[in-house]
């Protein structure tokens, strides 16, 4: 199974470490992400007012590329996504268009092309879910991840506005606790699985952004995980190179550190611990996995 | 030739400001048959009908066309008085120049054409209206009453009351209702229990009141008048007449069950009445839980019942009754709460229902009365009251508001309060709805003497964090969010029509709303009477009701179904399909587009009385004159009276000339 | 204020409903959004109030409040309103209105070297979109 890949604009540079483990992982579960060519960016953000032809046209780009590359190269008819804002952008445009027929003419007229709204976003989450199966997901694990309590953050974009992502259940969803449970892990519910991290505000209001992912933590941490796992950079960036700001306002916070899904994917599915990167962790995780017995 | 009578209503100046009404009177002189025309300020006023019956007495007309209202106004009014002036009533017809004319059209001139026209084409049909006689039924004097709650319970006990038999047929083990599950009820406070079973035991004693529990009406013929229903009363397991309600079997049984009396808290058995004050008081064997239907052994309760009534092999039984007059009176259920994961009901277990808190709250429920919530017992210090769950929320819910939430929310900080002195209690509204004879006095009560604090926002989340639940709310006349570290969370959650309410109305033919509630004739003038005659709504079948309201509705809609039994035969219009016999076909597209089922096939025999042709018969108390049947025929064979074709192609050629 | 008729309406406030594409009307003023909002504690017109002040056409005081700079896009407001309202999107059309004007956006020579550095791309790309013109 080939599927057209998109990274966006982060995932080639400073997602690495995600986009790393998850063709790693991919390929231990027999399929393979094709990078397609040309891509442009989604926007990393849906524009909300209603006058935003500009905001769709490069989604719609991305759309319309991998629709022409998966039917050049003979791949999965879908687009399978890492990051959980390329996801939301990239669905919700389809929505949008499925839903205002005159907006896709406009965009459409824009980009002097004929697309139907009909190209198929994936999250890589649902290819293990959907595609693969996670009881093959566990059958394939050769290091269990036994005994690391972990805290699965959605974030926003995965499950927000949910009749526009459709991903899961906004208040109990269980994909990314599947996944998890797949690879040993003790999966630990906590009320703030879909609180927002702060975002991009992390841009104009780093206080901001810190105050929204210390709750993140602190509402993770009270529920007994040792660590968080993200789809998504930006989440990543927040909540993981953010601690030390935390700390000067919660001076009794205790650091957690906040890792990719895939990197524990990849890790449970064999991945020499050596080869994995966490260039990305501020807040090295290697102490804890060390102390859980998982090095 | 004809003798047409037409008289133009100038209603005030409702119709003569927009239509010039003596020039429609004299231009209507000129019509064929037409002998007299007039136009006068109020038809439907004392001298107006007066002059009418005075002229068609002194120029002998044979037909009228009042050129005026809707004929749902007044159609009657001049039937009537035409009838007592001699004429047949059915030569009577209204030209609608008000409603579709002179309210709608604003210009003067085009307005006195289009009345021009409207009152030529009735001319043209009212001379061809046949004379026709009321159709004269019996009645049956016994009447159905359809839920076994307050609203069925009071119906019930006002008809017997005028010595009229009545049936009660309840779903349910037992009487009672939501009702019964209440533990006090505003404004007073008085107990429900200590109100409710009073009732259900005179219910149960009135010799005129027959009940049948554990029942469901399957079907319904007939007609006003002369109804007939199928009731299906399911298998007890239990021979009611020999029960002695001792509750040894209950005692004995060795299966608990949830017991959704309790709301799902409190455990019951297989075999049980729901509450000890039930009526019947004789429980019922749930076959879906006991151990003998599912593994074949047990008996138990058989063994230690005396009068020996555990009858395993009892069988549902079919119960044919025939009425005049049906009350429904079913009810409603609460929104299932599964899709407000923003309020984690069901995930913690400290987040109830208003219902569930009345279970609470009841010296008779899982916790004897004492405030003790769910998870772990513990009295909660804080209490969060949620109003407006699925209602006024187009989202994930229903438009309409509930009505009852405000109130009982108030009521139920009172109930906490008064247990738990230092407790504290919010509420998180949008409005306080407290309309109603003392009611803004408890709310305010709520507020003032028992520290109820109200917050004027809605809820976005509740999350467990430690053993305390976080509330985010916020506080929109102050314009800040707020957040409550409670113990408690109740959520008042939408009324709903009862689930299957669609089908209990197809099955009566009766309409509903798009929520399923069922539709009163009229919101303000009929609002007990259903648009099927001699079936009358009581209590939130019909829309979000308190006990006050449904007790006062029950009792109309006894009143009307009194006045029906009253008479000894009923009279209806006879605007019913006829079928020519010698010309039908026999293809039954009629008996198949019927919607009543009035349509049946009959033989016609010849003098051996053998078979020798099939033709579509119509009975005419059941028919409505919908006139489907009338558009369906192939042959022109089925007519409905009153609109035959002929007089329809009339009036459609008087508009073509 | 609003009224049954077609009264002159605020040029500001008619300029926010174009942009926003919200019938601000259709708000009953529950406060859902100001109770989701994470950020509502530190704005000085949370959601619910600035779909009022839209409501009463309070331009001034609108113009003056800063919270559509703290909003940060999580759409909890919109995803949970009864009514189907999205104030985001108000925000969103006040900050570009802001923007087009000029009284206010990010200016990206200011921006923390280090954040330029290391942030992810999509933070820098998602924030130019939200916060300069």
């Amino acid at each position: 199974m080939k599927i057209p890949y998109y990274p966006g604009c982060t995932l080639n540079t400073n997602a690495k470490d995600l986009q790393e483990c998850a063709e790693f992982s991919a390929e231990a579960l027999g399929f393979s992400m094709v990078e397609m060519p040309d891509w442009n960016c989604c926007g990393a953000s849906l524009p909300l007012t209603a006058n935003s032809a500009m905001g769709y046209a490069g989604p719609t780009n991305v759309l319309i590329g991998a629709k022409e590359e998966g039917q050049k190269e003979g791949l999965e008819d879908k687009l399978v996504t890492l990051c959980a804002v390329c996801y939301n952008v990239l669905k919700r445009t389809n929505y949008a268009f499925n839903k205002d027929a005159a907006k896709l003419d406009t965009i459409n007229s824009l980009l002097e092309s004929d697309y139907k709204g009909d190209t198929n976003v994936v999250h890589f989450l649902e290819v293990l879910r959907d595609d693969i199966g996670f009881d093959k997901v566990k059958e394939s694990v050769s290091k269990e991840l036994k005994g690391l309590k972990v805290a699965p953050y959605y974030g926003c974009f995965l499950l927000r506005p949910h009749e526009e992502v459709g991903l899961d259940d906004p208040y109990a969803p269980t994909i990314f606790e599947g996944l998890l449970k797949s690879l040993g892990c003790e999966v630990v519910d906590f009320s703030h699985k879909g609180e927002c991290c702060g975002s991009y505000s992390a841009m104009s209001n780093a206080e901001n952004a810190a105050e929204c992912s210390f709750s993140v933590i602190d509402a993770a941490a009270a529920a007994g995980a040792d660590v968080i796992a993200t789809t998504c950079p930006l989440c990543q960036y927040n909540l993981d190179s953010k601690q030390a700001m935390m700390k000067k306002n919660h001076g009794d916070m205790k650091e957690m550190p906040i890792i990719y899904f895939t990197q524990l994917l990849s890790m449970a599915l064999g991945k020499d611990i050596g080869k994995i990167s966490f260039k990305s962790n501020s807040i090295n995780p290697l102490p804890l996995l060390k102390e859980k017995g998982l090095v | 030739m004809s003798r047409v009578g037409v008289f133009v209503c100038h209603c005030g100046t409702n119709i003569s400001a927009t239509v010039d009404v003596a020039k429609v009177a004299e231009e209507m002189k000129n019509q064929p048959g037409v002998v007299y025309t007039e136009d006068y300020k109020f038809m439907c006023s004392s001298p107006g009908q007066g002059k009418l019956k005075e002229i068609i007495d002194e120029h002998k007309l044979d037909s009228v066309v009042i050129a005026a209202c809707s004929p749902h106004m007044h159609e009657k009014t001049f039937r009537n008085a035409a009838e007592a002036a001699g004429l047949n009533s059915f030569k009577v017809e209204m030209a609608n120049i008000r409603e579709q004319c002179s309210w709608v059209h604003p210009d003067k001139a085009e307005g006195t054409v289009k009345s021009l026209d409207l009152t030529k084409k009735m001319i043209e049909k009212v001379r061809l209206n046949e004379e026709l006689d009321k159709i004269v039924m019996p009645v049956t004097k016994k009447a159905l009453v359809i839920g076994g709650g307050i609203a069925g319970i009071q119906a019930a006990l006002d008809i017997a009351a005028a010595g009229t038999e009545v049936i009660i047929v309840e779903k349910d083990v037992t009487l009672g209702g939501h009702m019964i599950q209440l533990s006090e009820t505003f404004p007073t406070l008085d107990c429900s229990q200590c109100i409710m079973t009073p009732k259900m035991v005179e219910a149960s004693l009135n010799p005129n009141i027959t009940i049948y529990t554990y029942a469901e009406v399957e079907a319904l013929d007939g007609y006003v008048g002369n109804f007939r229903a199928r009731i299906r009363r399911k298998a007890k397991s239990v021979v009611e007449e020999d029960c002695t309600g001792c509750g040894i079997c209950q005692e004995k049984c060795p299966k608990k069950v949830d017991n959704p009396f309790e709301m799902g808290h409190g455990k019951s058995k297989a075999i049980a009445v729901p509450f000890p004050q039930a009526v019947p008081n004789v429980p019922v064997i749930d076959r879906d839980s006991c151990i003998y239907y599912k593994t074949g052994k047990c008996r138990i309760c058989e063994k230690v019942c005396g009068p020996k009534c555990i009858d395993f092999d009892q069988q549902d039984e079919i119960v044919n009754v025939d009425i005049g007059a049906i009350v429904v009176a079913t009810g409603y259920d609460t929104m299932p709460l599964d899709r407000f994961g923003e309020y984690g009901y069901g995930k913690y277990k400290d987040v109830i229902d208003g219902l569930t808190f009345e279970r609470m709250a009841s010296a008779a429920g899982f916790t004897e009365g004492e405030m003790k919530r769910p998870s772990d017992g513990k009295t909660p210090e804080t209490v969060v009251f949620i109003q407006c769950v699925g209602s006024r929320d187009e989202s994930k819910g229903v438009s309409y508001c509930s009505k009852i939430c405000c109130m009982y929310s108030a009521k139920q900080t009172m109930l906490y309060k008064h247990k738990v002195h230092h407790g504290k209690a919010h509420v998180f509204y949008m409005d306080i709805r407290a309309g109603g004879k003392n009611y803004e006095e408890f709310v305010r009560r709520a507020i003032e003497e028992d520290d109820a604090n109200y917050i004027r926002g809605r809820v976005s989340r509740v999350y467990e964090k430690g053993d305390k639940l976080i509330v985010k709310g916020a506080d929109t006349l102050s314009g800040r969010p707020v957040t409550i570290e409670a113990d408690m969370v109740v959520l008042a959650t939408a009324m709903t029509a009862r689930k299957g309410a669609d089908k209990l109305a197809q099955t009566l033919g009766i309409s509903y709303d798009r929520y399923n509630f069922f539709s009163e004739s009229h919101p303000k003038l009929r609002p007990v009477e259903t648009n099927t005659a001699g079936i009358f709504l009581a209590g939130a079948c019909q829309a979000p009701k308190d006990v006050p309201e449904t007790v006062a509705q029950a009792s109309a809609a006894a009143s009307k179904v009194l006045g029906l039994l009253s008479q000894e035969t009923l009279k209806r219009e006879p605007i019913t399909a006829e079928v020519n016999e010698a010309n039908c076909i026999a293809c039954f597209d009629c008996l198949n587009i019927c919607p009543y089922g009035a349509i049946t096939s009959k033989g016609i025999t010849d003098r051996d009385g053998n078979i020798i042709k099939e033709v579509a018969e119509v009975n005419p108390g059941v028919c409505q004159g919908c006139g489907l049947c009338n558009a369906a025929c192939r042959s022109k064979t089925i007519e409905l009276r009153g609109f035959k074709d002929n007089q329809i192609y009339a009036e459609i050629n008087s508009l073509a000339v | 204020m609003h009224s049954g008729h077609e009264a002159a309406k605020d040029e500001y406030i008619e300029q926010i409903a174009e942009l926003s594409g919200e019938d601000v009307s259709l708000c009953y003023q529950c406060g859902k959004c100001t109770a989701g909002c994470p950020m509502a504690e530190k704005m000085d017109l949370p959601p619910s109030m600035v779909m009022r002040y839209m409501q009463m056409e309070h331009s001034d005081e609108l113009k003056k409040a800063t919270s559509r700079w703290d909003c940060i896009g999580c759409l909890v407001c919109g995803s949970r309103c009864p009514k189907l309202c999205n104030p985001a999107a108000v925000m969103e059309a006040l900050r570009q209105e802001d923007m087009r004007k000029g009284t206010r956006s990010e200016e990206i020579e200011k921006l923390p070297v280090n954040f330029v550095k290391n942030a992810p791309q999509q933070a820098l790309v998602s924030g130019f979109r939200k916060y300069v013109p």
